[in-house]
């Protein structure tokens, strides 16, 4: 494999687990904001 | 970017795979597993989505304190056998790329638990990666023969930190589930440097062993393990926990004190011959685990 095509490989590759650690970030705040909330009631 | 300019491995972007290696991610079970049990074994429990992200926190803590300890030791970790294949000193990362990473993920972890849990959480973990990092790591390690007894401080935090997570307030069992790791860390580590002790040696760390000798090293191993299980019955005997606990701490801890009798009358200085310290330190994880596991179940046979 070309040097060049290594390095697309790894940065796509990154992009993605990057892309699904900060969906899963998104719905963590969600659900943290809810348990929050429920405390404070 | 032109093809040519791409000469050396550090070149290439990271893979994810030495991202994760960075963080020393073997360590980080016994890390995990025991700031669960702090957060398990409190009176009051969190909701499940706030115990969770205390846990990665914990978790996520650890592994800035992996990373940054990789970045700060890539020179030391390049002369020693056991850790001249991590990202660093085999050049599949760069340091500067190391360090950014540990110092980010040091300040996520600290923020988003003080913002799931409270603020003394967020501060005792901020307290235990900058123990870990600065007094251990920079200032005892290549310092002093001692570094492992002060800097085990840095490993006894989170069963401390998951405790507060949950509670919001410091008491009496966490503090002495501190003192346990604090107490254990010198024998589980002495024994595995007397059998890769030559790597110590070669890398210039002031490890008991390179310094004090095989014979000494011994001694102190079973000197350290009389207070440590002192420390793992004290939760029964000071009545913080129950009869189920106080009888498997005993029978673990004795069989702790057994082994580490074993390695004192153990005289043989070649690493082949060190059964009896390859023993005691495989032991000392089990006991470790095994300690923590009953204190959890004790304490939900009393509630």
């Amino acid at each position: 494999m070309k040097l060049e095509e290594e390095v697309v490989r790894r940065q796509r590759e990154r992009a993605r687990i990057v892309g699904w650690l900060l969906g899963a970030f998104v719905v963590l705040v969600f659900f943290i904001t809810i348990a929050k909330t429920r405390m404070n009631w | 970017m032109p093809a040519i300019e791409l000469t050396t491995p550090a070149a290439l972007p990271a893979d994810w795979r030495d991202i994760l290696a960075l963080t020393k991610p073997r360590v980080m079970y016994l890390v995990v597993f025991t700031g669960l049990c702090g957060l398990l074994a409190a009176p009051a429990m969190p909701p499940f989505v706030l115990g969770f992200t205390a846990i990665l926190c914990i978790a996520l803590g650890a592994g800035a304190c992996g990373a940054l300890n990789q970045w700060y030791e890539a020179d030391l970790d390049a002369k020693m056998r056991r850790t001249a294949k991590r990202p660093l000193p085999a050049g599949r990362m760069d340091r500067q790329s190391a360090l950014h990473f540990g110092v980010g993920l040091a300040f996520f972890s600290v923020l988003l638990m003080g913002l799931a849990t409270n603020w003394l959480a967020a501060g005792l973990l901020a307290v235990s990666i900058l123990f870990y990092v600065l007094i251990y790591t920079v200032w005892l390690k290549p310092r002093t023969v001692q570094n492992i007894v002060i800097g085990g401080a840095a490993g006894a935090f989170p069963p401390l930190i998951g405790w507060v997570a949950a509670t919001g307030h410091m008491s009496a069992l966490p503090l002495l589930l501190f003192a346990i790791i604090f107490l254990w860390t010198p024998p589980h580590f002495w024994a595995l440097s007397l059998f890769v002790r030559s790597d110590y040696a070669a890398a210039g760390i002031p490890m008991l062993p390179v310094v004090a000798g095989v014979e000494n090293t011994r001694r102190q191993i079973f000197i350290y393990s009389l207070p440590m299980a002192a420390a793992a019955v004290a939760p029964w005997l000071l009545g913080l926990t129950g009869p189920v606990y106080g009888a498997c701490a005993a029978v673990l801890s004795f069989v702790f004190l057994v082994l580490a009798g074993r390695v004192l009358a153990n005289r043989a200085t070649e690493p082949a011959q060190m059964a009896p310290e390859k023993k005691l330190f495989a032991y000392s994880v089990f006991y470790l685990f095994a300690l923590f596991a009953v204190l959890v179940a004790d304490r939900w046979l009393a509630s």
